[in-house]
């Protein structure tokens, strides 16, 4: 132990060493696809190596790590960093295109194992890049999407002590469930129903694709295998990253429809299909926050095709041919754009920089609205909105009776303040860093030189809000056919700070940065 | 295995903390915070609700449960948790109570309230406490078959009246057993003229008055004879039983209570203690009884800051040594600052049993020697084993060495392992193991 320092940091860094190393494990999947496609394999081997060679190197900091509660936070917070880091290296090594620059590799990959889906990007498809490397990106959202930490926990017996601290810390939503008496038996049921509904996807988007080949009908004709792979690992963990440069907007209907039911599985909580699988789907229709997710995405997607349907909602004709008038297409993009957004994947059936303020509006507001506790999904989680429209309302009920004694309840059970006190102080946490973070990115783009800066209101706020919700696009520059890459390497450093506060709910990355973290 | 653990009290969470390395542990509290500081600090399951309710051992998953500890501060809750769980499955059952007629109930009848096991906190703090009194010279001593039989063991130094003399000369009691000599790194097991030495370390089982008895020969000068004044202040349950085990072992206590009529009930109950009537606090009047001579004290009050009190006020007058039961167990390291000399947590006694039963099968009750060189088990045989229905020299003849076959109770009563003693179906036998053949033995038996 330093004398100085109340935190047994080294522990922290050794177990970050011990999932870096591992990482080495996770590629050897785009190793195994660049052999398929006969691509170089130097870069992934290179990248191995360094994966091991860091890890290893970590690890020798403490060869008993012991893990309190202050150095769950920081492992935790160091790992997501570290991870991205390394890797980020694959970018650089392969040294392809913008994102071997390497603020841009830190960027994509922050971006990527963050499931934001923001991209520095500048020629997205296999002209620049190879199929391995656009196969990595994928993966790095697939990774992250059910948390590294929470495989880690799984994989890793020395974790299983502080597990459960660890989960809560990296776990998306207030605090978490445990299924099974043991955590990593906890960790390894929601790591198997995120693998077996990612499987699902991939078998029904290639089926698919074979069914149209074998009816002679085009059902799906860009969905081959390689893309049914790589979109099954973006759709489930709501990470939004395409290695098709217009997005879903360059596959079929058939297969935009299909890929909005798995949008809203990857937004529920995994604990809720852990106990479908055990026979207990009643479960799911008393849960309040999967009542209200699915409400919340039904009633704004009938609104946006309202408007969509009316042309109140569409300011310029679209590439696609003109949305107003025909219900099905209205329809389809105003439900694929809602789930999208709410649930922050981020991935675009159309362009929607071509929708009208009001409708944009609605998308940027439902930025903020973020999928389930415990699921893939980012931002600020329905259960909290739920909670404090819940607790709303009791204000105005003990405006009028003082004495009344109103406990807030969640699905039949009483909460306790204290937890209450936490989704407040979240929430309001949540939106003051989103102003301030804001005008950080306003003042630094008029530094900018690019005709295209200085940003708009909403285009500044929308790179904000889609970066720390890890929702992935925004407006105009942003866009989903546009990229962050014309943002000063500052801004961008910036915004992978946000996408790493996001993730991790604010929460275990702020508290390292308060001197009473680290004094006794 | 899959347990249930009801209580996530100081009892609880350490049967827990105990059990959760090797077995998956579900943990009941109906307090809500007591639950989440669990569900962080190990890796069991916590789940908020009464275990005393169908609906929640069921959210607890009871039908998968192969054992239930009911471990909370009230007996009649821990008793309907183990009788609920019997009503829809059959885990195996454990209970903690504090009142000794409860386990007295349970002793006449093995299955009553569907407990499989009961812990009585207040006996089991008693006999550990006249463990530390009345054995002081021993290393290691645990009750076997209800207290009926006690495992100890001494070391023997040099100025032992018993080094260098025989197992037979030394073994002058009715119903000890020399069970193992353990020198250095090996494991003895002693015919009538092996010689003891200085330095050896004697594993003996027997009634507890005939291990008092020895524990004289090997260790006259720390061990009570009989003329020692023991004091013990406060006529608490855990008091009454102290006084009770120490009359068993052929001592003569002295027993201060405040309360008259509790008073006169445990002066009733104990004829050979001398029971007081005194507030223990008042110094005068232990300054009167000259507490400053006794031998030991033992502060067994209803409260830990009285036990304290008492139990440095002896000192202060010059008793020898000072033992006092704490009830919270995060007091215990100040207690043993401040000069007493043993504190003795009962929540901390009892759990220790629980979980040292629960790490064990089929055996009634286990302790280990050394920490792993042999083991001695209690067992109530049956049928099969290899022990019934012969001489037991011829038994054990058949089986490897290493087995010493220490004592035998029957019907609660006693037996004298004799080499043409024969066993009977349905006995509890103590046995002694060495651990080299333990597995190859435990299925016999």
């Amino acid at each position: 132990m330093n004398g100085h320092l109340r935190v047994d940091w080294r522990a922290s860094v050794s177990l970050v060493g011990t999932v870096v190393k591992w990482l080495a494990a996770a590629m050897l999947f785009p190793l195994v696809v660049a052999l398929y496609y006969g691509e170089g394999i130097t870069t992934f081997v290179a990248a191995i190596a360094l994966s091991i060679t860091v890890g290893w190197t970590l690890e020798q900091l403490d060869d008993d790590p012991d893990l309190g509660a202050r150095e769950g936070f920081l492992m935790v917070a160091l790992t997501w960093l570290a991870v991205s880091i390394v890797g980020g290296a694959p970018y650089v090594i392969a040294g392809e295109g913008s994102v071997a620059v390497p603020v841009n590799a830190l960027f994509e990959s922050m971006s990527g194992f963050t499931t934001t889906g923001a991209t520095v990007m500048q020629n997205i498809g296999f002209e620049e890049h190879s199929r391995a490397l656009m196969m990595w990106r994928q993966q790095t959202q697939w990774l992250g999407g059910m948390g590294i930490v929470v495989l880690a926990v799984a994989i890793l017996p020395e974790l299983s002590v502080g597990g459960a601290q660890l989960m809560d810390a990296e776990a998306p939503g207030p605090g978490i469930q445990k299924l099974t008496p043991r955590i990593a038996e906890t960790a390894r049921a929601l790591w198997v129903a995120y693998l077996g509904i990612t499987a699902l996807e991939i078998v029904l988007l290639y089926g698919l694709h074979l069914l149209g080949n074998a009816l002679g009908t085009p059902l799906a004709p860009n969905m081959t295998l390689y893309q049914s792979v790589a979109h099954g690992f973006t759709t489930m963990s709501t990470g939004g990253f395409s290695p098709a440069a217009r997005s879903i907007e360059a596959f079929s209907a058939a297969v935009q429809w299909l890929i909005i039911p798995f949008m809203v599985a990857a937004g529920t909580n995994f604990a809720l299909f852990w106990h479908v699988l055990n026979g207990e789907s009643e479960h799911l229709f008393r849960d309040s926050e999967f009542k209200s997710y699915v409400g919340i995405i039904g009633v704004l997607a009938a609104v946006a095709t309202a408007l969509l349907v009316t042309g109140v909602g569409m300011a310029r004709v679209p590439t696609i041919g003109p949305i107003a008038g025909n219900l099905e297409a209205s329809a389809r993009h105003a439900t694929f754009q809602l789930a999208s957004i709410i649930t922050t994947t981020g991935y675009a059936s159309m362009d929607f920089t071509t929708w009208s303020i009001p409708a944009k509006y609605l998308l940027f507001a439902a930025m903020f609205i973020g999928g389930s506790a415990g699921s893939t999904g980012g931002a600020i989680k329905i259960v909290r909105w739920y909670v404090i429209l819940k607790s709303f309302k009791r204000e105005l009920f003990t405006t009028v009776h003082p004495e009344a004694v109103r406990p807030v309840r969640l699905g039949g059970r009483a909460l306790d303040e204290r937890a209450l006190r936490g989704i407040y102080a979240f929430t309001l946490l949540y939106i003051v860093i989103f102003f301030v973070a804001t005008l950080v990115l306003f003042l630094n783009s008029t530094r900018n030189p690019d005709p295209v800066f200085p940003l708009s209101t909403l285009e500044a706020m929308s790179a904000v809000a889609a970066t720390l919700g890890n929702v992935g696009p925004g407006f105009g520059v942003v866009g989903p056919m546009g990229n962050y890459l014309k943002f000063t390497a500052s801004s961008k450093l910036f915004m992978v700070f946000l996408m790493w506060i996001g993730r991790l709910e604010i929460l275990p990355v702020l508290v390292l940065l308060t001197p009473a973290y680290w004094r006794s | 295995m899959r347990v249930i653990i009801i209580g996530a009290g100081e009892v609880g969470s350490s049967i827990a903390a105990g059990l959760a390395d090797n077995h998956e542990v579900v943990v009941v509290d109906v307090d809500g915070e007591r639950v989440d500081a669990l569900t962080y600090s190990l890796d069991v399951l916590a789940i908020e609700g009464d275990g005393t309710s169908l609906s929640t051992l069921r959210e607890a998953g009871i039908e998968q449960t192969d054992m239930l500890i009911a471990s909370t501060d009230d007996d009649e809750t821990n008793l309907v948790a183990c009788g609920t769980a019997k009503t829809v499955d059959d885990p195996f059952t454990i209970a903690r109570v504090k009142n000794v007629d409860y386990l007295e109930t349970w002793e006449h009848a093995e299955n009553a309230f569907g407990v499989d096991f009961m812990v009585c906190s207040n006996l089991l703090t008693a006999e550990d406490i006249v463990r530390v009194i009345g054995l002081p010279a021993a290393r290691d001593v645990d009750p076997f078959a209800g207290g009926k039989v006690q495992m100890a063991e001494f070391e023997v130094d040099e100025g032992s009246p018993v080094a260098g003399q025989t197992v037979q000369e030394a073994d002058r009691f009715e119903s000890l057993t020399f069970a193992a000599l353990l020198r250095e790194n090996d494991v003895e097991i002693p015919s009538g003229e092996t010689k003891i030495r200085a330095g050896d370390k004697v594993v003996v089982i027997g009634s507890p008055e005939s291990v008092q008895g020895f524990a004289r020969e090997v260790a006259p000068g720390a061990t009570p004879t009989g003329n020692e004044d023991l004091v013990i202040i406060g006529g608490s349950e855990i008091g009454f039983h102290t006084a009770r085990l120490l009359e068993d072992r052929g001592l003569h206590p002295r027993l201060i209570e405040q309360d008259h009529d509790r008073a006169r009930e445990l002066a009733e109950k104990l004829p050979d203690t001398v029971v007081m009537e005194n507030d223990a606090t008042d110094a005068d009047f232990l300054a009167r009884e000259h507490i400053d001579e006794a031998d030991a004290v033992v502060a067994t009050l209803e409260s830990d800051e009285k036990n304290l009190l008492v139990s440095v006020l002896a000192k202060q007058l010059g008793a020898k040594r000072s033992v006092a039961v704490v009830e919270s167990g995060e007091y215990v390291g100040i207690f043993e600052t401040v000069g007493v000399d043993v504190a003795v947590n009962p929540r901390e006694v009892t759990a220790e049993e629980i979980t040292r039963f629960t790490r064990e099968t089929h055996t009634e009750n286990v302790a280990l020697i050394e920490s792993d060189r042999a083991e001695v088990l209690e067992i109530e045989v049956d049928r099969e084993s290899a022990l019934v229905g012969r001489p037991i020299r011829e038994a054990v003849a058949d089986l490897p060495t290493g087995l010493v076959v220490g004592a035998i109770t029957r019907d609660r009563e006693f037996v004298v392992p004799r080499g043409d003693t024969i066993i009977e179906p349905g006995d509890h036998v103590v046995v002694f193991v060495d651990m080299d053949i333990l597995d190859d033995v435990s299925g016999k038996l």
